[in-house]
């Protein structure tokens, strides 16, 4: 016992509290920090270019707290009204404007996908004559569609929604194509002994087969929504976070921009790792 | 009897996809004739035809082409310089790449590309601008790659390669840099693909430069014809640098 102790003690002792790992992060993340600070005093670059941290700091708590937008509220209930305006920061206006957009466009060009790419998937004469254009067509850059969407759909929100729909649409349906064609022979012969409709078909066996490739479809097509949103707000927009990040280059506010662009990478990575979570989970 | 079952398993389902697609140009001309698509939105598809020819000669499509692949060609020469030396220097140094491989792997899901307006500040509205995105942007899956690459060489190559008792410079050159060439190549290409995206979308936005400024002129002109046949041309150029890498990809890796 005395034994077992003192081989498992020593090891322990050995391990040092910080791994050398953490230490080298903690050394890049500092020199960062350093040679950022030495080229925004320095004056080496034009006023503002390279901003001290401690502004943009303070820029990202004002963002985040500073309450200067009026949220009209108006709750009825029978008789009973209450009506007043709430005092909350704009950024989380334009947060759940681009939040909205990027969920209509994920939801609307996910499932347009997944039902081609399940056509696709489940004929290989459809598959042979379409997909190959699908292929070709999802590495274009779709920003360039967002003239003819504007002519489509206006110069509000609709545009930025069908832009993320057609960015989140090519991703989600090549990856329902291919998952669709690796269920296993077997679970597709099971079905049609039941004689399963073609209804019972895709929710009993399709969908539950294909849920990896679904959501890492989803997951991507996510990803591409959000770009394709947020830089067709940059382009044309009065609302949004791609808007609020192209006005703070307008009037050179740069601390403000770099704020802006911090938290936007701080959402976009967490809604990733949250859907990756979701899809092991 | 093969090549006729090969001609109905490929040919056929091709010509019926490319048929299908004329039926439904055809089908919108029908449309935009008889009124019910107003041609005010979309033009009509012979009147888009016919603009090419004038596009290319009117707006000098090919110095415009001309300077986009030359941003795509800088850039991507920054993306393999840059992107595989950092691979390298990541796989040689294992610290450095425990502390860094997951917030690379972060960067290549952050939407990079938003930076433009910070590049803007920094390199003025310039091809600069366009390039540093796309390489930038572009950077992540390179460095990824050569990664992997390098750590999945076989130990039996390496193993050989120590038995011959070469310097380390000697097995990088002889070893590992051949044997994680395919991997590299993989890496270069997705990253040439994402620094065309981006660049061609940054002209656009930012109205400079060569195909994506050539869009958003005509579409500020309010020339849809012109508008759409450029638009066109930027698919067709994708498409094309897209199966030329593809198959630069299938000659580099056989049987994948």
């Amino acid at each position: 016992m005395a034994t077992t102790g003192n081989l498992t003690a020593a090891p322990l002792a050995a391990r040092p509290i910080v791994s050398p790992v953490t230490w080298l992060r903690i050394a890049i993340i500092a020199a960062i920090v350093v040679i950022w600070e030495i080229v925004a005093a320095s004056g080496w670059l034009f006023r503002d270019v390279v901003p001290s941290l401690t502004k943009i700091g303070r820029q990202l708590f004002l963002i985040l707290t500073h309450p200067d937008f009026a949220l009209q509220v108006d709750v009825g209930l029978g008789n009973f009204r209450l009506a007043f305006d709430l005092m909350i920061p704009e950024f989380y206006r334009h947060l759940w404007v681009t939040m909205a957009e990027v969920a209509t466009a994920t939801a609307v060009g996910g499932l347009a996908g997944l039902v081609i790419g399940l056509v696709l998937g489940a004929n290989p004469f459809l598959s042979r004559a379409f997909e190959r254009f699908l292929y070709y067509l999802g590495p274009t850059p779709k920003i360039i569609f967002f003239p003819i969407m504007i002519m489509w759909f206006g110069v509000g929100p609709g545009s930025k929604v069908a832009m993320g729909t057609i960015s989140c649409f090519f991703p989600v349906a090549l990856t329902a194509a291919a998952g669709m064609r690796q269920i296993e022979d077997v679970l597709i012969r099971v079905g049609r002994s039941f004689r399963a409709s073609t209804w019972q078909m895709v929710t009993k066996i399709y969908l539950p087969a294909m849920r990896q490739p679904i959501v890492n479809g989803v997951r991507l097509g996510m990803g591409v929504a959000v770009i394709g949103t947020l830089l067709a707000e940059t382009k044309l927009s009065n609302r949004g976070v791609g808007f609020l990040i192209i006005n703070a280059y307008s009037t050179f506010d740069m601390p403000r921009m770099y704020a802006l662009l911090i938290l936007l990478f701080v959402v976009a990575i967490g809604a990733n790792a949250l859907v990756a979570r979701a899809s092991r989970g | 009897m093969m090549a006729r079952a090969l001609i109905v398993r490929q040919v056929v389902p091709f010509l019926f996809g490319i048929a299908c697609f004329g039926v439904l140009v055809v089908l919108i001309e029908f449309l935009i004739k008889t009124g019910l698509i107003n041609r005010f939105i979309v033009p009509l598809p012979s009147e888009i035809w016919h603009s090419f020819g004038r596009i290319i000669v009117e707006e000098d499509v090919p110095s415009r082409f001309l300077l986009t692949c030359t941003e795509a060609l800088v850039a991507s020469l920054l993306l393999s310089v840059v992107g595989i030396t950092l691979g390298v220097l990541l796989h040689r140094i294992t610290l450095l790449r425990l502390a860094t491989e997951t917030w690379i792997a972060a960067m290549a899901s952050a939407p990079l590309v938003l930076m433009y307006p910070l590049f803007l500040v920094i390199f003025g509205r310039s091809a600069w601008t366009i390039i540093m995105i796309g390489f930038v942007a572009a950077l992540p899956p390179v460095i990824l790659k050569t990664l992997e690459g390098l750590a999945g060489t076989r130990q039996v190559l390496i193993n050989v390669g120590r038995s011959f008792k070469l310097t380390p410079s000697q097995l990088y050159w002889k070893i590992f840099f051949p044997a994680a060439l395919p991997n590299i190549f993989v890496g270069v290409r997705l990253g040439m693909i994402f620094a065309l995206i981006n660049i061609v979308g940054v002209e656009f936005l930012i109205n400079f430069g060569g195909l994506g400024q050539l869009v958003n002129e005509l579409a500020e002109r309010y020339d849809l014809p012109g508008t759409y046949a450029a638009i066109c041309f930027v698919i067709l150029v994708s498409v094309v640098f897209f199966i030329v890498t593809e198959r630069i990809e299938q000659w580099l890796r056989p049987g994948t």
